[in-house]
């Protein structure tokens, strides 16, 4: 349209770029323009409205995400597990750099006939079968320390100091079953169920991990915050912590832990967030 | 005579058009994020100017308690907002139009002309151009504050993953809170643009959806006419 040289064009052709018309030819050229851009204008306008309204109504719950952004969910959870590896270690900090660690929801904690001195971890669908077990028998576990900076899902986070044992070092000791059939290797996580379930003794809330993030190197049983046997609101006698994932996933007062093949039910995804939930 | 002068390429308009919705659901689901933990302000020790954000705000703008509805928007529109962005970044660059958008030095001195100019400080014309040195500067700031919310988001979204992208930007509660102060620059943007573009009237608006604009003035004489690399074919 620019840069020709050549003669006018004939009669009816549009003109050229920046050419002197008359005011009825600009002005007839720009009616046309302006016909054909409005309409494409108000033709995107209109879908974009209508999709719009689309969306909105796509969520089948009133408490639960319109399918096509829990899908966008579901598919950012599958590009961050074909870029990322699993085993990549959140940041550490100095033990100077910890906070006071809000204890954010007492679900799952409310049940006024829960007794610690009463409280086994039971374990199901080990290689083994069902298996419980009390807090010393955990505590003879070789157990770990780490300061992490703990996420809460709402945006803000607080440095905390752990003491526990890794999941992996537990599902070391009392192994999941295998698909080969072979005893459960941590080099092999494939081999193991792909998730773990938790959920507190009175069932009220309950957490799914992929087994990549479950047996994370970070991933622990802790019993212990900031030096402190864990308070009861921070989940006495023992809860899961798991820096990768936001705070939501890192479950107090573990009643049950379950390796399962299909994806567990999980407190808040039902609730609309993210099942993955990863950072 | 008039003259009927191709202002914006199809493309340009495009990606203006789309990121304009795409940009009002980040915002907004932004703030939906936001609200669960609103804890930026403006003040000095105890004493607080303003808080972001007063409750009738959300209120307003029914932005209160949809933390989960908000993140679930956030992240599939980021992925547009970060594709339309890069296409347009590309599609700048190889089409040449970046001479017209990238201020050089002295842009930025005019553009304290132009300022005076708008406020109505300044009698004498603007030099002709496509875009003025403000504009220059502003349409290219807003580019490179689009590269930084995309880099302070990544920083918040996989802080462990991309730990060294958290670190980059100060730590995680720092990369919030520059996502923050970016997003806020997005929606003073977005003010500014929209009195500007008020002012400038309807032929200047029109040429953002047709292309084309109307021009009165006779054209310049080859020895005003721009340095040769800003002439475009």
């Amino acid at each position: 349209m620019t840069g020709e040289t050549s003669a006018p064009p004939p009669t009816g052709e549009p003109p050229r770029n920046g050419e002197e018309l008359t005011e009825a030819e600009a002005n007839a050229r720009l009616r046309t323009l302006s016909r054909r851009g409005f309409a494409v204008a108000g033709a995107a306008a209109l879908g974009t409205l209508l999709g719009w309204r689309w969306l909105l109504r796509q969520a089948t719950r009133e408490d639960d995400l319109a399918w096509p952004l829990r899908r966008a969910l579901q598919t950012n959870r599958e590009i961050s597990e074909a870029l990322f590896s699993p085993r990549r270690l959140a940041p550490t900090s100095s033990r100077e750099a910890v906070g006071v660690l809000r204890p954010n929801g007492t679900i799952g904690l409310k049940d006024a006939d829960f007794r610690l001195e009463g409280w086994r971890l039971q374990a199901e669908g080990l290689a083994g079968g069902a298996a419980s077990f009390s807090l010393a028998e955990l505590q003879a576990l070789p157990h770990v320390e780490m300061t992490t900076e703990f996420k809460c899902i709402e945006g803000w986070s607080t440095v905390a100091h752990w003491a526990g044992v890794r999941l992996a070092d537990f599902a070391r000791a009392h192994p999941p079953p295998t698909r080969s059939g072979r005893r459960f290797d941590l080099e092999r996580p494939d081999d193991a169920p792909p998730y773990l379930s938790l959920e507190t003794p009175d069932g009220e809330y309950y957490v799914g991990l992929d087994t990549a993030s479950a047996l994370h190197p970070q991933t622990l049983l802790a019993w212990a915050l900031n030096g402190e046997p864990l308070s009861e609101e921070h989940g006495a006698p023992l809860r899961l912590v798991i820096p990768v994932k936001y705070g939501i996933k890192n479950l107090k007062r573990i009643g049950t832990l379950a390796w399962t093949t299909r994806q567990p039910a999980d407190y808040w995804a039902e609730l609309g967030y993210d099942w993955f939930a990863g950072l | 005579m008039p003259r009927l002068v191709q202002k914006h390429s199809l493309a340009t308009r495009w990606f203006h058009w789309v990121n304009f919705p795409v940009l009002g659901v980040m915002v907004g689901s932004g703030l939906l994020i936001y609200w669960a933990n609103d804890v930026y302000r403006v003040g000095v020790g105890g004493w607080t100017l303003i808080r972001f954000f007063p409750d009738w705000v959300y209120r307003l703008l029914s932005l209160d308690h949809g933390l989960a509805l908000g993140m679930g928007w956030h992240f599939a529109f980021a992925w547009l907002f970060v594709l339309n962005g890069l296409a347009y970044v590309v599609y700048i660059v190889s089409s040449g139009e970046w001479r017209q958008l990238v201020p050089r030095r002295r842009h930025f001195r005019e553009a304290w002309d132009v300022v005076r100019h708008d406020l109505g400080l300044r009698k004498e014309p603007l030099p002709p151009a496509k875009f003025n040195a403000a504009q220059r500067v502003t349409y290219s700031a807003i580019v490179v504050m689009g590269a930084l919310i995309t880099m302070t988001g990544f920083a918040i979204y996989r802080p462990t993953q991309l730990a060294w992208l958290t670190a980059l930007c100060g730590g995680y509660q720092a990369a919030r809170f520059e996502h923050f102060w970016l997003m806020m620059g997005f929606v003073a943007f977005f003010g500014l643009h929209l009195v500007q573009v008020v002012r400038a009237g309807w032929n200047n608006f029109r040429a953002m959806v047709i292309g084309v604009e109307r021009v009165d003035a006779p054209p310049e004489a080859p020895a005003a006419s721009p340095a040769p690399s800003e002439v475009r074919p």
